[in-house]
């Protein structure tokens, strides 16, 4: 029996060991040739509370998480409370006999203490799900035994050795579990969520600068970038909080250093005053802002689109930005890279906006193409305006050539004071000093906005998937987009005409891009992780087109295609 | 050889009589006795009088936010080490709404200098009582007085080891211009706390009140002693104390990054065959 996707569930107590275990079982799926969908739910303590982490897995493309349980871990008696109801007809749930008592012809109750000491029970568990999916004993037990030797060094003999008695239990054990469907994807794929993206996708853009203040979900990015920066070379540095985390950030991209700073909703609030101050003198960076539910300290390690009015109108006064919403794993990387290309060359803030969802959110990544690749290299375009050089001169796309202090054009070491670098928070003349001019003061607010066409010809625009005049719509943005698309491939499968219009950047919007394909369609329906349909509402203030259907889901959880479904 | 004509001489929006002239004087002065040129030089302030002094003289600046100069200067440090980068901002910029960044500043040790225009009182909003001020100090917008203490930022920086710790006074601006010339030769961060009389807002600690408070330490006091130093910071009132109150030699933060050795962050882009190897343990 085979059968073309399995959702597998690793639930339990935080501290239990079962983030190590999920993770090596990912890794070898990816390995094997899997694509795969994680959804990480976890409650904001160290240990306790209940953490679970799910793991849909499929021969074929599968882009959004599911409710379907095929088949569960349970490392604690509450995991077998919770979600037996949910197990599906085929569906099986494994525990070690000693934490559960619950009798149930769907409930494996594995005998872990006389397969291996009690130490390694996680890793018998491992050896049994491998069993289970039919995954080959060799090639989980290297990657268990890679994890060990770098994380545990000394104990990857006994880990490997109870894998393989929980591998071996499972051979004798008279159970029919689903079997994989025999992957085709060729090897050398990545094992990569959202956070680990945008931080890859950072260094390969070219930063050499990133500072931030842990706050969950964005900690990841901090925590990826910590293990590469002395190797790649660039500075990272925990702030005393985010008002300095993103100041730096701007000190340093001020003198020539590319620079990114990440954060969730509570910690941006105290970053938007210099957000303003990067748009006034006119300094690039990019912000993550991964999202959770708000308002305040909201439902810290849960997921929501919540964010987006607060991003886009975040900062005093009126300058120009770009919000990039990346919908799936590759296109953190990507658009990661694109978010540094733009902020650089419109010397102006520019952000990635996620959801703890996607951050935490393993797929399997096609290995990227370096080909094309070609980091930020500020000294080329650096370039003395004038003489004397005038940080803010005037110029008819509004980009003001920059040059870095202590530097003339090409990063040359400075040899004079016709170039000197001065900038100001305060409305400024062209040679960056501050001036209560209020002619000044109007041709500086007009410069500044004039980027606004140039961030406009860059947008990347709106990806459509169906055919043209749908009956149904659906418009996503960002980590929406993977359900929207299932929904509307389930949809097509039932003889409804159906599209999704998903959305990759939201700001700045171009209506000529997507408006007659709103207005195309009979029925459009927007899907947003939020309360109040703040992309609609953005729509409609923009176009006109007023998006009458909103999907909402504010619970916490991420947007699946039942969810779609069962309110459509 | 740098001549102060180099650093420039510009009209300024400060009062006659403000302690700021002649604490703008003292900085040229030290920089040309270091003979820094003035675009080797980075001057980041914040938002109030004493934050537009870097205007009125020529070198590169970074004109931000209030009570944020800091960590603007530790970015722009550590992405640029051969800059000589000198923080300039007023005492409710850098003991009010920057606090936390000075205390993470003097625990982070850059080799940066930090100087603060203190004279007790916000000049810009006219004339509100400001982390320095004395108890009992009566404004506008305090007007049954000052409750709260006042914030000692030379005593709280001697406490937390700060690497260089100095009081000048504007109205001695010769001995104002060698202090901070060593604060600017000195490898950490440094700090120079300037009594300053603010002629427009502040009636009590006025050029008289200072003067007749003011002392310059005496020659034997060695300020690399941590107890004493512990002592002097703690004078204030009837005689304050003026000098290099403690220095020591501790770490400086850049050193951690062996790769800042190589020149300026912008000078070295990310290469593509060392971004290629980054992406092997993902698989």
């Amino acid at each position: 029996m085979e059968k073309l996707d399995l959702n597998v569930v690793i639930a339990g107590e935080a501290g239990q060991g079962l983030v190590t275990l999920s993770q090596i079982l990912t890794k070898t799926l990816v390995r094997a040739g899997y694509y795969i969908v994680v959804t990480q739910s976890y409650q904001s303590r160290i240990r306790g509370g209940h953490n679970s982490y799910a793991l849909r897995i499929s021969h074929r493309e599968v882009v959004a998480p599911t409710e379907a349980l095929d088949l569960l871990v349970a490392l604690d008696q509450n995991s077998i409370n919770l979600y037996l109801p949910e197990l599906s007809d085929h569906g099986f749930i494994l525990v070690d006999e000693k934490v559960s008592s619950t009798v149930h012809s769907r409930v494996i109750r594995a005998p872990l203490a006389d397969l291996a000491d009690d130490k390694f029970s996680n890793s018998t568990a491992l050896g049994m799900v491998a069993s289970l999916l039919g995954l080959h004993k060799d090639s989980v037990t290297r990657t268990l035994r890679e994890f060990f030797d770098k994380h545990a060094p000394g104990t990857s003999d006994h880990n490997a050795e109870s894998l393989a008695a929980g591998y071996d239990w499972i051979l004798n054990y008279p159970v029919k579990f689903p079997k994989l469907h025999p992957s085709t994807l060729p090897e050398g794929r990545l094992t990569l969520n959202g956070n680990e993206a945008i931080a890859l996708g950072s260094i390969s853009a070219g930063m050499k600068f990133f500072a931030f203040y842990p706050m969950t979900p964005a900690t990841s990015i901090a925590t990826t970038l910590a293990g590469h920066a002395a190797q790649m070379e660039f500075v990272i540095e925990q702030a005393e909080d985010e008002i300095s985390a993103v100041n730096m950030a701007v000190g340093a991209s001020f003198t020539g250093a590319p620079a990114m700073v990440a954060t969730s909703g509570g910690g941006f609030a105290l970053m938007t005053e210099t957000v303003s101050l990067a748009g006034m003198t006119e300094t690039p960076v990019v912000i993550v802002v991964a999202q959770r539910p708000g308002p305040s300290t909201g439902l810290p390690t849960r997921t929501e689109q919540s964010d987006l009015e607060f991003v886009l109108h975040s900062g005093h006064g009126e300058f120009p930005r770009a919000i990039f919403t990346p919908g799936d794993v590759e296109q953190c990387f990507h658009l990661t890279i694109k978010a540094f290309q733009v902020a650089q060359k419109y010397n102006t803030p520019v952000f990635l906006l996620t959801d703890q969802f996607l951050a935490d959110s393993y797929r399997s990544v096609g290995p990227f193409d370096l080909g094309q690749l070609s980091p930020l290299n500020p000294c080329l375009d650096s370039c003395v305006s004038a003489n004397p050089h005038l940080t803010y001169l005037l110029t008819e796309s509004g980009i003001s050539p920059r040059i870095f202090p202590g530097m003339a054009s090409q990063c040359v070491r400075a040899s004079s004071s016709s170039e000197l670098v001065i900038a100001d928070s305060d409305e400024h003349t062209q040679d960056g000093h501050l001036t209560e001019d209020l002619s000044v003061r109007i041709s500086m607010v007009e410069k500044r906005l004039r980027k606004i066409d140039g961030l406009k010809s860059e947008v990347v625009g709106p990806e459509f998937i169906g055919t043209a005049g749908p009956e149904t719509l659906f418009v996503s943005w960002g980590s929406s987009r993977g359900s929207v698309i299932e929904a509307a491939d389930i949809l097509a499968g039932r003889g409804r005409s159906v599209a999704t219009l998903n959305f990759l950047q939201v700001w700045p919007l171009i209506p000529e891009n997507f408006v007659s394909i709103l207005e195309a369609a009979k029925d459009v329906v927007a899907v947003e992780g939020n309360a109040t349909g703040q992309f609609a509402r953005l729509i409609r203030r923009e176009t006109g087109f007023h998006i009458k259907k909103v999907i909402h889901r504010f619970d916490g959880l991420p947007i699946t295609p039942k969810y779609i479904l069962d309110r459509i | 050889m740098v001549n102060i004509a180099e650093y420039g001489d510009y009209e300024t929006a400060w009062c006659p009589g403000c302690g700021n002239h002649s604490i703008l004087l003292a900085l040229k002065n030290a920089l040309v006795a270091t003979g820094l040129e003035p675009y080797n030089v980075l001057f980041i302030s914040g938002i109030g009088q004493a934050a537009k002094a870097p205007h009125y003289l020529n070198s590169n600046l970074f004109n931000g936010l209030h009570g944020r100069s800091l960590p603007v200067a530790t970015g722009a440090k550590l992405s640029n080490t051969e800059l000589t980068v000198i923080v300039e901002s007023g005492d409710g910029c850098n003991y009010g709404e920057g606090g936390n960044h000075f205390l993470a500043a003097i625990r982070r040790n850059l080799n940066i200098t930090l100087i603060v225009h203190d004279n007790q009182v916000y000049g810009l909003t006219k004339g509100q009582a400001s982390p320095t001020s004395e108890q009992g100090f009566v404004t506008k917008n305090q007007p049954e007085g000052v409750f709260s203490q006042p914030f000692n930022p030379v005593e709280i920086a001697v406490a937390m080891n700060a690497s260089f710790v100095a009081r000048g006074f504007s109205g001695k601006p010769d001995h104002l211009s060698t202090l901070i010339q060593s604060a600017i030769q000195h490898r950490g961060f440094s700090l120079v706390d300037v009594l300053q009389p603010c002629v427009s807002f502040n009636k009590v600690n006025t050029f008289g009140w200072y003067n007749q408070r003011c002392y310059i330490i005496e020659d034997d006091y060695d300020s690399t002693n941590r107890d004493m130093a512990l002592r002097k910071a703690s004078e204030w009132g009837d005689r304050i104390p003026l000098g290099i109150i403690y220095q020591n030699r501790r770490s400086v933060f850049e050193d951690r990054f062996p790769f800042l050795g190589n020149g300026p962050l912008a000078k070295s882009p990310v290469e593509v065959d060392r971004v290629s190897q980054l992406f092997d343990c993902y698989r």
